[in-house]
C-alpha cells in the first residue's frame, strides 16, 4: 500500500515485485529478514521500482564511482531512517515531509563534505550529483512508508536493505559499462590491450541502453519463472479493504 | 559575452542536454512523456521553474551564501520549493487559466532533480545572473525538446507491433538511449 | 528525483486524506514522490474511486485525455496548495502552530549545528587538496618552481598587493613562479573555453624571457573518451606545447614548415586540439602584454613568500 508498490505496479515489466502494503500497514507482520530482503532484491529500488534512475544513470560510467555513490546513497538512507524513526513521536504530521528534507539534506551535506575531504578524486567525478542524492526519491520515500511508521530497529533494517539494494544496482550498472566500455574493471584492465573497448558503453546514451537492456533481461527472467508457476494475482491490501468498503 | 550567454544556451540545450546527457529530470521524462500535449505542458513549467530556480540560486549565491557556504543546499531546496509553491499560489488566484495549463504541473516539479540540479551545476560553475538565466532557458527547452521527442516516439510506439516483453520502462529507456546518442551530434555545435 | 516536489504534494494531501482515511498516507507520499507516478496518482484525484484504475490499468492515465488529466490533477493540486498555505499555522490544525513551527527550528538548529562540525573538520582538508591540486599544476607547467604568489589582474595591469575592497575570488589572476635563487622561472596562466563537448579548462606556463611556453596541461575537459581526452592523455600533443613560441599555430601531422610556432594537432580531435591551442593564444593576447610591462619593472622576487601562499 505504499508508493513504492505504486512504482512497482505502474513498471508494468515487473509482475515480481509483490505489494509489501500489506506488511506496511500497521498490524501487518514482516519479518526482519523480509525488512531487510525486501529492500535488496524483490523490491531492489532501481531495478524494480525504478527510483533513484538519476544517480543509477548520471556516475555509472565506472566501478569506483558507482561504488562511491551507493556508499554515500547507503549513509544518508541509513541515517535519516535512524533519525527519523528516532523523532518519529516528536514530529508533527504537518512539519514532517519538510522535517524529512532537512533530516535528508543534512545527511547529503556531511556526506558531500566527507567525500570532499577524504577521496577529492571520487569527488570530482561525481560532482553535484551527491547533493542530487537529497532529491532521490528512494530516500524520501522510505521515510514515509516506512521509517516514520516503524521502531528503529526495523528502520533500520529496512534502510540497510534498501541501501544494499542500490548499492548492488549501482555495482551492477557500473561493472557492466566499465568492462564494455573501458575493458577494465576498478581499473584493472580485464581485456588486455587487444581489446577495442565500447566507447559509447561510458558515455551518456550507454547509461540509458544498459538500465533498459537489464530491464528487458529481468522482464524475461520474471515472464519464464512466471510461466513455470502460475502465478495467483494478489490484490494489495488497501484496495481489497477499499472494495469491501 | 553575448557569445559566451548564446554557448551556455545552446549547450545546456542541445550538446549537453538536461535529460538526455546530464540525466537531470528524467521523472517526468519517463513518467509525463506518453502524450505530445502532455510533455508540452510539463514542458513549459519546467522553463518556468527552472528560471525562477535560476533566479533564487543567483540571489542566494551573491548575498546569502557567501557568509554560509556550507549551508547551500539546505538553503536552495528550502527556499527554491517555497518559492515555487508562492508562485503556485499567486497564478491560482491570479489566472486559473494558467493555473490549469502550467500550475498543476508545478507540485510534481518543483523539487526534482533537474530544477535543483540546475541551481547547484549554476553554482558550481560560478555564473552570474545573465548567464544563469540563459543557462536555465537552455535547460528548460532542452528538457521540452527531450520531452516532447520521447512522447511523439512513444505514440508511435503505442501503435506499434511491439513483444509484450519490451513494453514498458525498458522500452522507454532504449527509445531515451537512441534520442541521448542522436543528441551526441551536436557536440561540437557550439565551437568556431 | 522529484522526491522532494512530489512527496511535498504528496505530504499535504495525505495530510488532509489521512483525517479521513487512514490507508491514505501511505500510498499518497512516495507514489507521488517517484514523480513517474506523480501525475497519475494526482491524475485519479477522488481518493475513494482511484484505486480499481490504477491497479487494473497502471498506464491508463497516460493514456487518457490530457485535459481530463488536467482537470482532476487541478483539483487535487488546489487542495494541496491550500492546505501548504494552512501548514504555517492559520487554520484549524490538530497541532498548535507553535509546535510546528519550534519542530522546525530545532531540527533546523541542529541540522545546521552538525553542518558546522563537519565543516570545521572537513574544510581545512577540502583546501588542502585544492591548494595541493594547484601547487601539482603548476609545478609541471612551469618545471618545479622552488615557490609561486598569484598575480591578480586590476586594471589591465599585473599586481602582487591586492586593493583593498576587493573580493580576490572573482579576479583574474596567474601564478608568477621562482626559482630557488629568487630568480623569474616563468608565469603560469589557466584558461577556459567551449570545447567539442563541454569546457576545456587548462593551465599553461610561459617564459618572459625566452618568449616560450614552457608546458601544458588540462585541468577540466569532458571531451569524448578515447578521442578528444587525448588533449590530456596523449603525451606526445601535451609536450608538443614545450618550447614553442605563442601564438601556437594547429597544424596536420606532416605538413609542418619547421616553424617555433606550430604544434601538431591530434588526428580524430581536431576541435578538441583546436581548442587548446585557442586558449593559449586567446590567454597569451590578453595577459602577455601584462607580463612584459611587469617584469620590465625592476623588482626583486617576493622576500620569503612560500608556494602555498598563492594557492
Amino acid at each position: 500500500m505504499t508508493g513504492t508498490e505504486n512504482a512497482a505496479e505502474l513498471v508494468r515489466h515487473a509482475p515480481g515485485a509483490h505489494e509489501d502494503g500489506a506488511a506496511l500497514l500497521p498490524g501487518g507482520t514482516t519479518t526482519s529478514t523480509q525488512d531487510f530482503l525486501r529492500g535488496v532484491w524483490e523490491e531492489n529500488p532501481v531495478l524494480v521500482q525504478m527510483l533513484g534512475l538519476c544517480p543509477a544513470l548520471a556516475v555509472t560510467n565506472t566501478v569506483a564511482n558507482s561504488l562511491a555513490m551507493g556508499l554515500a546513497t547507503f549513509f544518508v538512507l541509513t541515517g535519516s531512517s535512524l533519525l527519523v524513526s528516532t523523532f518519529k513521536n516528536l514530529i508533527p504530521k504537518e512539519v514532517r515531509i519538510a522535517s524529512f528534507i532537512l533530516i535528508i539534506a543534512t545527511f547529503v551535506t556531511i556526506a558531500d563534505m566527507t567525500l570532499a575531504a577524504v577521496v577529492p578524486d571520487i569527488h570530482k567525478a561525481l560532482g553535484a550529483f551527491i547533493a542530487l542524492i537529497v532529491v532521490n526519491c528512494m530516500i524520501l520515500g522510505r521515510q514515509e512508508a516506512f521509517a516514520s511508521k516503524r521502531p528503529i530497529g526495523r528502520a533500520l533494517l529496512d534502510a540497510v536493505g534498501t541501501g544494499f539494494g542500490f548499492i548492488i544496482a549501482m555495482v551492477m550498472m557500473g561493472s557492466i559499462r566499465e568492462l564494455l566500455g573501458n575493458g577494465s574493471l576498478l581499473g584493472y584492465s580485464v581485456f588486455g590491450p587487444s581489446f577495442e573497448p565500447w566507447i559509447i558503453m561510458i558515455l551518456p546514451p550507454g547509461g540509458f541502453l544498459t538500465l533498459g537492456i537489464i530491464l528487458l533481461a529481468f522482464g524475461w527472467w520474471r515472464g519464464r519463472k512466471a510461466a513455470e508457476v502460475p502465478r495467483v494475482r494478489r490484490w494489495p491490501h488497501g484496495v481489497a479493504s477499499r472494495r469491501a468498503a | 559575452m553575448s557569445s559566451d550567454l548564446f554557448w551556455i544556451l545552446i549547450s545546456a540545450m542541445l550538446v549537453n542536454n538536461f535529460t538526455l546527457h546530464l540525466f537531470l529530470g528524467l521523472c517526468p521524462f519517463m513518467g509525463v512523456s506518453a502524450k505530445i500535449a502532455t510533455a508540452l505542458r510539463m514542458g513549459a513549467a519546467n522553463i518556468f521553474v527552472l528560471t525562477i530556480t535560476s533566479l533564487v540560486a543567483s540571489f542566494l549565491n551573491a548575498y546569502v551564501l557567501p557568509h554560509a557556504p556550507y549551508l547551500r543546499l539546505i538553503s536552495f531546496i528550502v527556499v527554491i520549493a517555497s518559492l515555487v509553491q508562492i508562485v503556485e499560489m499567486t497564478i491560482k488566484k491570479v489566472s486559473p487559466t494558467l493555473f490549469r495549463e502550467l500550475g498543476i504541473y508545478l507540485p510534481l516539479i518543483t523539487t526534482n532533480c533537474a530544477i535543483l540540479g540546475l541551481a547547484i551545476f549554476q553554482t558550481n560553475r560560478g555564473y552570474g545572473f545573465l548567464e544563469g538565466l540563459a543557462f536555465a532557458l537552455g535547460a528548460g527547452l532542452g528538457l521540452t525538446l527531450a520531452l516532447v521527442l520521447m512522447a511523439s516516439i512513444r505514440e508511435r510506439a503505442e501503435l506499434a507491433d511491439i513483444p509484450a516483453l519490451a513494453k514498458g520502462m525498458g522500452l522507454v529507456l532504449i527509445i531515451a538511449g537512441s534520442l541521448s546518442l542522436a543528441f551526441m551530434g551536436f557536440a561540437g555545435l557550439s565551437t568556431p | 528525483m522529484s522526491a522532494a516536489g512530489g512527496g511535498r504534494g504528496g505530504a499535504d494531501r495525505s495530510g488532509r486524506r489521512g483525517r479521513k482515511l487512514p490507508i491514505a498516507p501511505e500510498r499518497a507520499g512516495p507514489a507521488d514522490a517517484n514523480g513517474l507516478n506523480g501525475l497519475s496518482d494526482d491524475g485519479e484525484a477522488p481518493p475513494t474511486g482511484e484505486a480499481e484504475p490504477r491497479q487494473s490499468d497502471p498506464e491508463a492515465t497516460e493514456g487518457s485525455p490530457p485535459a481530463a488529466e488536467a482537470e482532476a490533477v487541478s483539483a487535487d493540486g488546489e487542495t494541496s496548495a491550500d492546505e501548504e498555505a494552512a501548514a504555517p499555522g492559520l487554520s484549524v490544525l490538530e497541532v498548535p502552530s507553535w509546535r510546528l513551527i519550534l519542530t522546525l527550528a530545532v531540527a533546523g538548529a541542529l541540522a545546521g549545528l552538525a553542518i558546522v562540525l563537519v565543516f570545521g573538520w572537513a574544510e581545512p582538508k577540502i583546501e588542502a587538496h585544492r591548494a595541493a591540486a594547484l601547487r601539482a599544476a603548476i609545478q609541471e607547467v612551469l618545471g618545479g618552481p622552488e615557490r609561486y604568489e598569484a598575480l591578480f589582474v586590476v586594471d589591465g595591469a599585473l599586481t602582487r598587493a591586492l586593493p583593498a575592497n576587493v573580493d580576490s575570488t572573482r579576479l583574474d589572476r596567474i601564478y608568477a613562479g621562482y626559482a630557488a635563487d629568487g630568480s623569474h622561472m616563468g608565469f603560469a596562466i589557466a584558461g577556459e573555453q567551449p570545447g567539442y563537448q563541454d569546457i576545456v579548462g587548462l593551465i599553461f606556463g610561459y617564459d618572459a624571457e625566452s618568449g616560450e611556453l614552457l608546458g601544458m596541461k588540462v585541468l577540466e575537459s569532458k571531451e569524448t573518451p578515447g578521442l578528444g581526452d587525448k588533449i590530456e592523455k596523449d603525451s606526445a600533443f601535451v609536450s608538443s606545447f614545450r618550447g614553442t613560441l605563442p601564438p601556437v599555430e594547429g597544424i596536420k601531422t606532416g605538413t609542418g614548415t619547421g616553424s617555433e610556432h606550430e604544434v601538431d594537432m591530434i588526428t580524430g580531435a581536431t576541435i578538441s586540439s583546436r581548442t587548446v591551442i585557442e586558449i593559449i593564444n586567446k590567454r597569451m593576447e590578453s595577459i602577455g602584454p601584462m607580463i612584459d610591462a611587469y617584469t620590465a619593472e625592476p623588482r626583486g622576487a617576493p622576500a620569503a613568500v612560500p608556494a602555498e601562499a598563492g594557492g
